[in-house]
């Protein structure tokens, strides 16, 4: 009897989380695949135009949206052969390479420093380089340029080997500190009572343990300096020492003429590394970002 | 091998004193374990003797030397911690060398040495294995082959089983036993479970509120505790404490608990207890020591009404209340009467305890610790 009452309403229940489950799913597809056509729709415009010549481009009775009747590679070719572009490339490893490195090179014992050895002011320390992240590179460039001007950096791109730590270490020193304070206490003390100084602490211990978020600052500090825009704008005036960002711009919009088809195609180059490095580290950066949210 | 002496060691946190002068002396190869409640201060004493805290006060001495202001690695002491503390990102093998390596020992002899503690701990096959592909168990022995290859003068244990399940932990326990008797290390052990303490150690301190309440073999703990705090943390279940007062009943003393109910006091004790006739005491008796009347024991006897029952299979947990106590007691499952039933008891006197309840002082007693034969086993 009491069984034949319950069968019913437990269908019932059952029913309605399989109907709810149905419903977020359907949900839950729908805002994906807006978000993707929202996020993918300028990638696809720039890959569309890099392949039309210019005639084709600023052809007015032809859809913009549609790919390319002839694709054409005079595009990358010109890019390639007639402008800077090689140059800012380089230019651009080159910076970026070298602000990952000190930034690393900062941030690693800077966090280690701040999150475990404990000392008067640690805190508020912390708290203090977090602060200086906060404060936006479109303020900062004007003191920036003063120092840079001071130190005879102007239009060298080792301006930006200096100035791009400041955007960079904060963060990183920030995402670190959170990283090194999640592994317990204990691993710090074991070493030390197996007789690990300080430094072999760190080279030893934390930083494989922390390699996840390592690997997640270093993506940040990459895509920091990969694309950061203001300062080169505002420190370098000549083409050999310009990096890309600030360099297609220059280069390619002269007066109220656009390069549309070759801007696209830097702007497809220029966002590939970033895009190599994700696709291959993702799941380090995800595990990076969100560790310390739960046990283990 | 080293002996571990501790005089009048202070640890202060800011205002608060965690320990607050404690004097104790570790004998070379002696099993010591620091038991009581959790912020009793037996964590903080033995992260003094290991060097990752500093003392505010007194003096700490490995094998005659004051390590006060030696770091931990200069201590030759090894730790085992209760999360284990693995390296995750090593292998077993690494885990337990990594001390070696770094003080550059020969490789043979690394090797030599790891291997000789993974097969003491049964571990060998897992030597190329990383923490995470381990179990708790394991990981504990892994934890505890890192502090073996070391060869240190002291172990250090800080509630190493506190994270395993009761039955892993009871084996555990077993091994940590066995693995001191091989290497006869001298060994400080923190606990919060008694049962541990009791059955580990050569010697066990029971601290409180930064002080060591006492220190003593196992069964002086159990059978003469000098405190009513100690009293009630060793055994389970608890020691009984009653209210009552020392009476003098035709010359011989007894300890009345109710009205009608007086107990007597056993004639050996009598010089002992005379001076605190008349006073209001606490009776402490522990409940194997109440149990259900028998025609062989000795006793006192006296009949109260059941109030709860617990069957625990080998033997029955009774309770009942005397003016306002709860009182428990250990009876055989056949013995057992149903809640509300009035059932007749024997207390065996001779295990009593009488705490003055100003001092909260276990009234001392010359002797005590002499084992009686237990009411369960047939007077000669």
């Amino acid at each position: 009897m009491n069984a034949a009452a319950e069968l019913p309403q437990r269908r019932l229940f059952g029913g309605s989380l399989r109907r709810n489950r149905r419903w977020a799913l359907a949900a839950s597809y729908f805002f994906l695949v807006l978000f993707a056509i929202f996020f993918l729709i300028p990638p696809y415009y720039q890959l569309v135009t890099a392949t039309k010549s210019s005639a084709e481009i600023s052809n007015q009775t032809t859809d913009p949206w549609l790919p390319s009747f002839a694709p054409t590679s005079e595009n990358i070719e010109e890019l390639w052969n007639k402008t800077d572009f090689p140059i800012y490339l380089r230019n651009t490893a080159l910076v970026t390479l070298c602000v990952v490195a000190i930034t690393m090179t900062i941030a690693v014992p800077a966090a280690f420093s701040l999150g475990r050895m404990k000392f008067w002011g640690s805190g508020i320390l912390a708290t203090g380089v977090f602060l200086t992240y906060l404060v936006p590179d479109s303020l900062l460039f004007l003191p920036l340029f003063k120092i840079v001007g001071s130190l005879g950096l102007l239009n060298s791109y080792w301006a930006l080997v200096l100035v791009y730590p400041t955007l960079t270490v904060p963060f990183c020193t920030w995402i670190m500190i959170g990283y090194f304070q999640s592994i317990p206490k204990e691993l710090d003390e074991a070493a030390l009572i197996d007789g690990a100084s300080h430094l072999q602490m760190l080279s030893k211990i934390f930083i494989p343990v922390a390699l996840p978020g390592l690997i997640a600052a270093t993506i940040f500090a990459f895509t920091v300096c990969w694309a950061a825009f203001v300062y080169p704008m505002a420190f370098i005036f000549s083409s050999d020492q310009q990096v890309l960002t600030a360099g297609t711009i220059t280069t390619l919009v002269k007066g109220d003429v656009y390069q549309w088809g070759m801007i696209m195609t830097a702007a497809l180059i220029g966002a590939a590394p970033p895009l190599v490095v994700y696709a291959f580290l993702m799941d380090y950066y995800i595990a990076g970002l969100t560790s310390g949210a739960t046990k283990g | 091998m080293a002996q571990v002496t501790l005089n009048k060691v202070v640890k202060k946190f800011d205002q608060t004193e965690a320990v607050r002068g404690i004097d104790l002396d570790i004998a070379d190869q002696e099993f010591v374990v620091l038991v009581g409640p959790s912020g009793c201060g037996k964590s903080t004493t033995l992260r003094m003797i290991a060097g990752l805290e500093e003392t505010t006060a007194g003096e700490i001495m490995i094998g005659g030397q004051i390590v006060n202001d030696l770091p931990p690695k200069d201590r030759d002491i090894a730790m085992v911690f209760q999360n284990y503390a693995l390296y995750p990102h090593m292998t077993v093998f690494e885990n337990m060398s990594f001390g070696l390596r770094l003080k550059k020992f020969p490789k043979a002899e690394i090797k030599q040495r790891v291997e000789r503690a993974a097969r003491i701990l049964d571990i060998t096959e897992l030597l190329e294995r990383r923490p995470r592909q381990l179990s708790g168990g394991q990981r504990q022995r892994v934890a505890m082959g890192r502090a073996i290859v070391r060869n240190p003068k002291v172990f250090l244990f800080d509630e190493p089983l506190s994270n395993l399940d009761a039955k892993l932990r009871v084996q555990m326990r077993t091994e940590i036993k066995k693995v001191h008797q091989q290497v006869r290390t001298t060994t400080v052990y923190v606990t919060h479970d008694q049962v541990e303490a009791m059955t580990l150690a050569d010697r066990v301190v029971v601290m409180n509120g930064g002080r060591i309440e006492q220190i003593g073999t196992p069964h002086e703990l159990y059978h003469a505790p000098k405190t009513r705090f100690v009293a009630g943390f060793i055994g389970s279940p608890t020691m009984n404490f009653i209210p009552c007062r020392l009476v003098e009943v035709t010359g011989a003393l007894g300890v009345q608990l109710a009205e009608g109910l007086t107990l007597p006091v056993p004639s050996e004790r009598d010089p002992a207890y005379r001076p605190y006739a008349g006073r209001a005491l606490v009776l402490g008796i522990r409940p194997e020591h109440i149990t259900e009347t028998r025609a062989y024991a000795a006793g006192a006897e006296f009949a109260m009404s059941v109030d709860v029952v617990e069957p625990m299979g080998m033997e029955t947990i009774v309770y009942f209340m005397v003016d306002g106590t709860e009182v428990c007691a250990r009876v055989t499952p056949e013995a057992a009467l149903a809640p509300g039933k009035r059932m007749r008891f024997l207390a065996d006197m001779r295990h009593m305890h009488l705490i003055d309840p100003q001092s909260e002082r276990v009234i001392d007693v010359p002797g005590a610790t002499r084992v009686h034969g237990t009411a369960r086993v047939p007077a000669a």
